[in-house]
């Protein structure tokens, strides 16, 4: 009762990344809230694989494994949670921003009346007072978010329902095995206690998985190499910047040209527009054609050797030198200054 | 009955998208005078999708249900110059404040006023939230299974329906009984844009609250042509309980909210050396620009 549960995703056997994430976050919510944290299992074939899971600090995994239940549909997933949930009382629930968890929370948020939170960015546990009401909430979970297309913080509570559920994106929370041999117990739970045959009436006919799209567009911050870049090989330090930062990496067009980067990533009046909160501009110039696709981006850094490159007058930022050398230190000082 | 009867889900939303430098005001908060209010993006996907059923199903129709203020209206109208049936805008004082549960309830009482229906259509999500909650929550109320992120209909009749999902990682083809919820992705057609007939024959189209507030003399037109009436509905006219509606039937409520302060003044200027760049890093994490 009163424990922190997470929805672990599996894919093929292998739990997803982003819920050892949220179990490694679920851990120390745990510790601070003295609870226990409960993963919970739901698909075909899964023998062994809450070894993947007990070693990020779940003290019960719950299991529930028939072969009606991989691939994902709605319906099964949803009453399992729903009624597990009924029956353990969990304070808070984490699941996954992925299209998994956001068909699934808002599911079963709807059947418990219970608040959900979408693209959590960080979660706290902390107090609450209502003034009106006169009363004082112990230990809620701070949902916290950028909304308003990400210009502004919201930090969201739910003081009265339970659980507190939040989703959070792959890659916002770090993932770290604590013990290998962590104590904890499994729960095998019987299928047919808690779900109906009713529940496959959508049925998954073809499923065809492919490699993520490049999705420049969406992204929230965007690293981008032009012709002063000086080669394909110099790129690569776009993408390490980019996976730490969790950005897509563009390219202007005379780095395309050049070949340093394939056109689908071409940013400017003949390739994307893009209004990132975050624009890296790493030795491109900025010519006029290039500007038009990014110079409503939120805050733009500059990276040029040339103090007076015309992009730099965009620029919130304008640091003069190599990326070579710049690059590197970003991302050190990026993982220095983030948990 | 032969045609399938479509509910589609929209929104009204600022224009996020477009957010520029000058859409934070010095004091760090929004400037919502310079964001437009728009037609949910996803919400014109979805109909769009709507009305190629009624394209393809001889006998369909599509009608808008959005719930919003007053000037919502305008995106029924939208919806009408596309090829929409009709709309219905659900508006109270009642309502305010409602996060996506709350909407999701008061949005299927009102579903549930509408008579039968074959589908529901809604964006995914809204871009002003981007929770995506409301398409999946509205399904739970009224019992309804529900297919996520859907880009085109491949099949439908009345009694079932096939869909093609586009995923992070690939696609899906799923084959769902009707009744049933879609929630539609960017990645399905474009909605169509609006024909000129359909504007002509509904450009006086008003809510009785708009009708009331007009100074134009069109109102003889009202009586004589009934597809001009947008249905206001309010929460009088849906059974609903008082405790699930807006601030009260909102479980998740808002405790702070912090501006992210998007401008800068001048260029800093700084050079590969350490301290500038660590500088760098942890002004932009604290800022939650990156981090």
């Amino acid at each position: 009762m009163n424990n922190i549960f997470v929805y672990c995703e599996v894919e093929d056997g292998v739990v997803a990344d982003v819920s050892l994430e949220l179990l490694t976050k679920g851990r120390s919510l745990a510790n601070e809230l003295k609870c226990q944290l409960e993963a919970v299992i739901i698909g075909a074939g899964l023998k062994e694989v809450e070894k993947q899971v007990i070693p990020y600090g779940a003290d019960v995994v719950h299991m529930i494994d028939d072969p009606r239940l991989a691939p994902y549909t709605t319906m099964p997933h949803s009453s399992v949670l729903i009624k597990l949930f009924q029956e353990e009382k969990p304070q808070i629930a984490l699941m996954g921003a992925t299209p998994i968890g956001r068909d699934l929370g808002p599911r079963v948020s709807s059947a418990l009346h219970s608040g959900l939170t979408a693209d959590c960015t960080s979660l706290e546990i902390g107090d609450h007072e209502d003034k009106k009401a006169g009363k004082i909430y112990k230990d809620l979970l701070y949902q916290i978010r950028p909304a308003f297309g990400g210009n502004i913080i919201a930090w969201i509570i739910n003081p009265d329902c339970r659980p507190q559920m939040a989703t959070v994106r792959e890659g916002v929370m770090k993932k770290e095995m604590i013990n290998k041999n962590y104590p904890s117990k499994v729960n095998h739970l019987e299928v047919s206690k808690y779900v109906s045959d009713t529940d496959f009436a959508v049925q998954i006919i073809e499923r065809h998985l492919e490699k993520r799209k490049i999705n420049i567009k969406g992204a929230s911050i965007v690293v981008s190499g032009g012709y002063g870049v000086g080669s394909k090989e110099n790129f690569k330090l776009l993408y390490e910047l980019a996976d730490v930062l969790g950005a897509e990496v563009g390219a202007s067009r005379a780095a395309v040209d050049a070949g340093y980067a394939e056109h689908e990533r071409q940013i400017g009046q003949t390739g994307i527009t893009v209004r990132p909160k975050l624009y890296i501009a790493c030795g491109i110039s900025g010519q006029v054609q290039h500007r038009a696709g990014m110079e409503e981006s939120a805050q733009i850094i500059s990276i040029n050797t040339d103090p007076d490159a015309p992009i730099n007058a965009l620029a919130d930022y304008v640091i003069t030198g190599d990326i070579s050398e710049i690059i590197p230190k970003m991302i050190k000082y990026y993982k220095l200054n983030t948990k | 009955m032969k045609g399938i009867k479509i509910i589609v889900l929209a929104k009204q939303v600022p224009d996020t998208r477009n957010v520029g430098k000058d859409a934070m005001k010095a004091d760090g908060t929004v400037n919502r005078a310079v964001l437009p209010a728009i037609f949910n993006p996803e919400d014109l996907n979805a109909l769009e999708l709507a009305l190629r059923v009624k394209d393809e199903v001889p006998g369909s129709t599509v009608t808008i249900l959005t719930m919003g203020p007053g000037r919502a209206a305008e995106i029924i109208r939208e919806g009408l110059y596309r090829g929409a049936d009709g709309g219905i805008l659900l508006t109270d004082r009642a309502f305010a404040g409602s996060d996506t549960l709350a909407t999701s309830y008061a949005l299927s009482q009102a579903i549930k006023e509408m008579g039968k229906f074959d589908l529901i259509v809604a964006g995914r999500q809204a871009i002003d939230g981007d929770t995506a909650q409301v398409g999946p929550q509205v399904a739970e109320k009224l019992g309804l299974n529900q297919v996520t992120y859907v880009e085109a209909i491949l099949k439908v009749d009345k009694s079932q329906i096939t869909v093609r999902r586009r995923l992070d990682n690939g696609v899906e083809t799923v084959k769902a009984p009707l009744p049933m919820l879609l929630t539609v992705n960017s990645s399905a057609p474009d909605c169509r844009s609006r024909n000129a007939k359909l504007l002509m024959k509904y450009k006086h189209a008003r809510t009785v609250t708009e009708r009331q507030e007009a100074t134009e003399d069109y109102l003889y037109l009202y009586d004589s042509r009934p597809f001009l009436n947008i249905h206001e509905m309010t929460v009088s006219e849906i059974k609903s309980e008082p405790s699930q509606l807006g601030l009260a039937g909102s479980p998740t409520k808002v405790k702070r909210i912090e501006n992210v302060i998007l401008q800068a003044k001048d260029a800093k200027r700084m050079t590969a050396a350490d301290e500038g760049i660590n500088d760098l890093m942890k002004e932009l994490i604290e800022s939650h620009v990156i981090g």
